[in-house]
């Protein structure tokens, strides 16, 4: 038994020179792995007599569980020591910024045009499409705007020259999609049109928000309640909304809306001329030969149809106060946007 | 449309102030635009009267005048106006007096002279533009009243803005009337007398064209005085409308189109051959215009002829030929009624609008000739004289316009409008805006006045209820909607969501023309076949985009002029690609980028954005679709793309799009210094998406086994794979490239490409020995096929 008390005395020693995990765990395995020296000690039992065995066996368990004590205890220090040791000098410089990429953002044209299409959506209206090269047809003789109408002197038109043209609204969608879907029908239709007109407050190519809504008993107090709810939902408060009479060939009666001013909130100042009223959008109900164009019976369906300037929306959204920015794309503008 | 509130307030009494009568009007339709004070500001000017004009001892150009009105003893003013004399009036600025600009008048010394003050010309005060002296006033103001009072400059001016079916509104009978039926009130036009003829001197007018001009009043006025003057109350009514005063024919024929919308004309009698005709114009002819053009006319242009020709184009501009001209006395006014369609579209044509087409082709009161040429004929005489012959009404009775009853169901306007009029109401605005209205019961016969070209359908009623009615007064209402639910798919991946990925990796999405610079276009596309504009905006913005590229090259230029290095845009929008001579119009995305893969930051290397990293984008794109495996890039030759470096985009044998750096000869000719890096593909089909099916997680281990391969350069990624797929017999799960080496150890026109195969049995664990005969396969097959060399 003097060899067990000289191995127990050695790893003993062992174990406190460990001065970490990795020496430790060389440590048992030498003395409590599958080859180890007491494993080894235990193996050998059985070449001893039987009267010896029950006592020998005794005294090796007894080693082996002192020595698996020790080193647990020690593992615990050292476990101890290596988490002091990190949290000394493991510091970095938590201010320096994270590695990877950027996140870029989206258009703030295309920011509202989404905004805008989820508020419509959640009102039950789905998202239709059209061409921006439309013909004559779609984008004035069927919206009840014949040849040498006074009003296609408000809509500067691009052409090719021969007969198509570039869609001066998204209003021709209004046609397409009744002659596709029928009705009743509930519809937006977002995207470009161009008009012939570049200044300060004109952009060649700008885009627009239509929509549509034929049913049954459709009447002006809907396209009241809807646009209204439309303004307070978009600018996130409650908001005036006045209706004006006004005049477009596709609808009857016409209305301008006007929303109160969000910059004043109405009290006047220079955004609104001192009026205390933005003007939003157009709309209306549909022409009877807007419907007819259509196949559609004006005596049994009627409905409004609206358009709002995306980039009108967006610069009184954003604050931003010239709207060729938009189409500059200067990263530096559109950066500012990228939040959210 | 330029409205005085002065001059309404003869036509229609409200008591209004100009914001109410602006607020009221823009809610009742006609939008006020704005509202301006009628003169400018100043403040100290007086009637004054000049009593004496002496030469001034020491200045040739100036006088010493004595100037009474300023106070009880005349004033001393020095003057430099060329018309002052003795007893004329003009206004006088006294001391203190601050004019328009902010001018204060002081007492002061000219050239060793006091002068108490100054006598002012109209474009001192802001109120004519003429620099030719002192505004002369009527002698029958007061000496000494107050300036702003005697010429009633304390007025507003209202800027409206009519729409274009609203012509019955352009003229102040025609303000007047919609004030009326808002303020519910009467109307008040000034009383026309007809005046007697002197001499019945007549001139003949033959009606050729009695669709276009079935009505026309004429009248010949001899001896008008050529060198009278327009009363300052007309001109400055006139200005106040916007127009300038030119001469009393002139003035008064546009004075009466301001009152009654009725355009009319003047001719020189002296330069009118034989007799009017009103007739189309025929093949070839041609007319000087007032403003000194020579234009060819068409044929379906009316056009006023005497025996020589054409002598104007009706209802849009006289001939100069003959026009007033500083001489004349003699004219034949000429007062007729166009119909719309036979204005309409002309004027545009030859390049114009005058006030005349832009109310003819709206529509001119066909009732209302007689009376406008009486009143100008009134007018005229008060201010040049002259001896007016008859009155000479010619007509053809068939051809007159028609004011067909229109049929509306009250119960429609609810309908229509969401808000029960009440019936009182619905025929009470009616008949205020001078319809009359016929029928009781479920069923009214409307019929609209003379002056309304806008009224033709129920519609039509029930709009001008609603507006007079106030649409203020309909309330919002919601409408019952449909709940069946609408398709929602799931088998196309959103253009929202490509979108967002985008964005999350560091793009920015910007917004370009459709139309774009033909010089980029081609030299990104040449000899491509593209639609171009037949009246573009500018010469450089002629054609439309066959491709996203020359938008979003554009926008990469002028951010490097600003300075930016780093650039990653992107760009969702339509193609307009002409294919065998047909348009397709086609949605695409696509993405530019340039600088450094990653920001500039620390612990990174500021390593340039190369075609790998482009197409990691581009496959986190193709991963949204759950297809990404099926999408094959294949090294093909492009326009604009370094032929090293540019990939097409397949799904099976379908194009989907492009992948690659700029060629740099393409960089060099657009002055962009490092070519970038591009993609573009169509959105559809490229983003349609399968819906994911779940399949069993093995449960099993899996192992892996690391392979260094030498390959020849020209041996792709895809054919290395298609190898080691083909050996592995199905247990490989995945494939890692971690390791692509060129250099040291490995020989010249070869590469090391290192690959991690995950190998996996799904039905049980697979054993070691399985691995390595599996690797032994795989090495034995790319030995084989592929003439690699197994490294390390």
């Amino acid at each position: 038994m003097k060899d067990l008390d000289s191995l127990i005395k050695r790893t003993l020693d062992q174990i406190a020179a460990s001065n970490d995990l990795a020496a430790l765990d060389a440590v048992r395995v030498g003395v409590l792995g599958k080859k180890g020296s007491v494993t080894e000690q235990l193996k050998s039992l059985g070449k001893l007599p039987a009267e010896e065995r029950r006592a020998a066996g005794a005294a090796i368990n007894e080693a082996k569980d002192s020595i698996a004590a020790a080193l647990d205890v020690r593992r615990v220090e050292l476990e101890a020591e290596a988490v002091g040791r990190d949290l000394a000098t493991g510091s970095i410089d938590v201010t320096l910024p994270g590695r990877g990429e950027n996140v870029g953002g989206l258009h703030p044209v295309t920011r509202t045009r989404l905004r805008i299409e989820a508020i419509f959506r959640q009102a039950g209206f789905s998202v239709a499409e059209g061409p921006e090269v439309e013909n004559d047809f779609y984008n004035f003789e069927a919206l009840n705007i014949p040849a040498d109408h006074p009003a296609r002197a408000m809509h500067d038109t691009f052409y090719f020259g021969d007969g198509r043209l570039l869609r001066t609204h998204t209003s021709p969608v209004q046609i397409r999609a009744m002659q596709r879907e029928g009705v009743p029908i509930r519809i937006i239709a977002p995207g470009p049109a161009y008009r012939h007109d570049s200044d300060v407050t004109h952009s060649p190519m700008f885009h627009q928000v239509e929509g549509l809504v034929i049913d049954e008993g459709i009447s002006l107090a809907n396209l009241k309640g809807v646009l209204a709810g439309f303004a307070e939902q978009f600018f996130e408060k409650p908001r005036g909304l006045r209706f004006r009479p006004s005049y477009f060939p596709f609808t009857e009666p016409s209305a301008e809306v006007d929303i109160q001013c969000v910059f004043c909130d109405g009290a006047g100042c220079r955004v609104c001329k001192q009026t205390g009223w933005l003007e939003i959008l157009g709309c209306g109900m549909v022409h009877p030969n807007v419907l007819r164009a259509c196949g559609a019976d004006p005596e049994r369906w009627q409905g409004y149809a609206f358009g709002m300037g995306i980039e009108r929306l967006a610069m009184l959204r954003y604050s931003v106060n010239d709207l060729r920015l938009f189409f500059e794309n200067d990263l530096r503008f559109l950066a500012q946007f990228n939040r959210g | 449309m330029r409205v005085s509130l002065e001059w309404l307030e003869e036509w229609v009494e409200t008591g209004w102030d100009a914001a109410t009568l602006g607020e009221r009007l823009t809610m009742g339709g006609i939008e006020v635009e704005s509202i301006e004070p009628a003169a400018a500001e100043f403040t100290g000017v007086v009637v004054g009267e000049v009593l004496s004009v002496e030469r001034h001892p020491d200045a040739d150009k100036l006088t010493v005048c004595q100037v009474a009105g300023g106070s009880a003893q005349p004033l001393q003013i020095v003057c430099g106006a060329p018309n002052v004399r003795a007893g004329l009036k003009a206004p006088l600025a006294l001391e203190g007096a601050t004019l328009p600009g902010g001018l204060v008048i002081r007492r002061t010394k000219l050239r060793g002279v006091e002068s108490a003050g100054m006598l002012c010309s109209g474009r001192e005060l802001g109120l004519t533009e003429d620099q030719d002296g002192l505004l002369e006033l009527p002698a029958e103001l007061k000496t000494g009243a107050a300036f702003r009072e005697a010429l009633k400059l304390d007025d507003s001016i209202l800027t409206l803005n009519v729409t274009p079916n609203r012509g019955d509104v352009l003229s102040m009978i025609g303000v007047a009337r919609e004030v009326a039926a808002i303020a519910d009130r009467k109307l008040t036009p000034p009383f026309v007398e007809p005046i007697a003829a002197v001499g019945f001197a007549r001139f003949e007018v033959r009606l050729e064209a009695p669709a276009g001009c079935p009505r026309f009043a004429g009248r010949i006025i001899k001896g008008v005085d050529p060198k009278a003057r327009t009363p300052l109350w007309m001109s400055e009514r006139l200005r106040r409308a916007g127009l300038r005063p030119i001469s009393p024919i002139v003035d008064v024929t546009n004075y009466v189109m301001l009152e009654f919308g009725q355009p009319m004309h003047a001719y020189d009698l002296r330069r009118l051959s034989s007799h009017i005709e009103v007739r189309n114009a025929r093949k070839g002819e041609r007319l000087t215009l007032l403003d000194g053009r020579d234009i060819a006319i068409d044929p379906d242009t009316l056009v006023i002829a005497d025996a020589t020709g054409p002598v104007g184009l009706a209802g849009i501009m006289g001939g100069e030929k003959s026009g007033i001209a500083a001489d004349t006395s003699d004219v034949f006014l000429e007062v007729a009624f166009f119909a719309p369609d036979a204005i309409v579209g002309r004027a545009r044509r030859y390049g114009m609008m005058t006030d005349a087409s832009q109310r003819f082709e709206r529509g001119v009161d066909p009732r209302q000739q007689e009376r406008a040429l009486e009143r100008a004929t009134r007018l005229l005489v008060e201010i040049a004289g002259g001896q007016p012959g008859p009155s000479v009404l010619t007509q053809v009775e068939a051809q007159q316009p028609k004011r067909p009853s229109v049929t509306l169901r009250p119960e429609r306007v609810a309908s229509l409008l969401g808000v029960h009029v009440p019936r009182s109401d619905v025929e009470g605005i009616l008949r205020r805006l001078g319809m009359q209205v016929a029928g009781a019961g479920d069923v009214l016969g409307v019929i609209p006045p003379s002056q309304r070209f806008d009224i033709a359908i129920e519609q039509d009623l029930i709009e001008e209820i609603g507006r007079i009615y106030g649409y203020d007064k309909i309330p919002r209402q919601d409408a019952k909607v449909p709940q069946t639910p609408r398709p929602a798919t799931e088998r196309v991946v959103s253009s929202e969501r490509l979108m967002l990925l985008l964005v999350d990796r560091g793009y920015q999405e910007v917004l370009t023309y459709g139309f774009v610079n033909a010089l980029t276009q081609r030299l990104l596309f040449p000899g491509r076949e593209t639609l171009e504009l037949a009246n573009p905006i500018s010469a450089e913005l002629g054609e439309m985009r066959v491709s996203l590229w020359p938008g979003l090259i554009e926008v990469l230029r002028g951010n490097l002029r600003r300075q930016q290095e780093r650039v990653r845009l992107f760009e969702i929008g339509t193609r307009f690609e002409m294919q065998g001579g047909q348009l397709v119009e086609s949605q695409a995305i696509a993405g530019l980028i340039t600088g450094t893969a990653l920001p500039e930051q620390w612990g990174a290397d500021k390593r340039s954005a190369d075609f790998y990293d482009l197409k990691a984008d581009v496959e986190a794109l193709f991963g949204l679709t759950g297809r990404a495996a099926a999408i094959s890039y294949i090294r093909a030759p492009h326009e604009c793309l370094h032929p090293g470096r540019s990939a097409a985009v397949l799904d099976g044998n379908t194009r989907l799009g492009w992948l690659g750096q700029m060629h740099p000869e393409t960089a060099r000719r657009l002055e962009i210094r490092d070519p970038p890096l591009l993609f573009e593909l169509a959105i559809d089909p490229s983003f349609h998406s399968e819906v994911p099916v779940f399949s069993d997680i093995s449960r099993f281990p899996a192992i892996r086994r690391d392979l260094a391969v030498v390959i020849d350069e020209a041996t792709t990624l895809d054919e290395l794979k298609k190898t080691v797929n083909l050996a592995a017999k199905g247990l490989l799960r995945e494939l890692h490239v971690f390791d692509v080496y060129r250099g040291t150890g490995v020989e010249p026109g070869r590469k090391s490409v290192a690959l991690g195969l995950i190998l996996q049995e799904t039905s049980r664990t697979l054993t070691d020995v399985e691995a390595d005969t599996v690797m032994a396969a795989v090495v034995a097959l790319v030995k084989g096929d592929l003439k690699a060399a197994i490294r390390g």
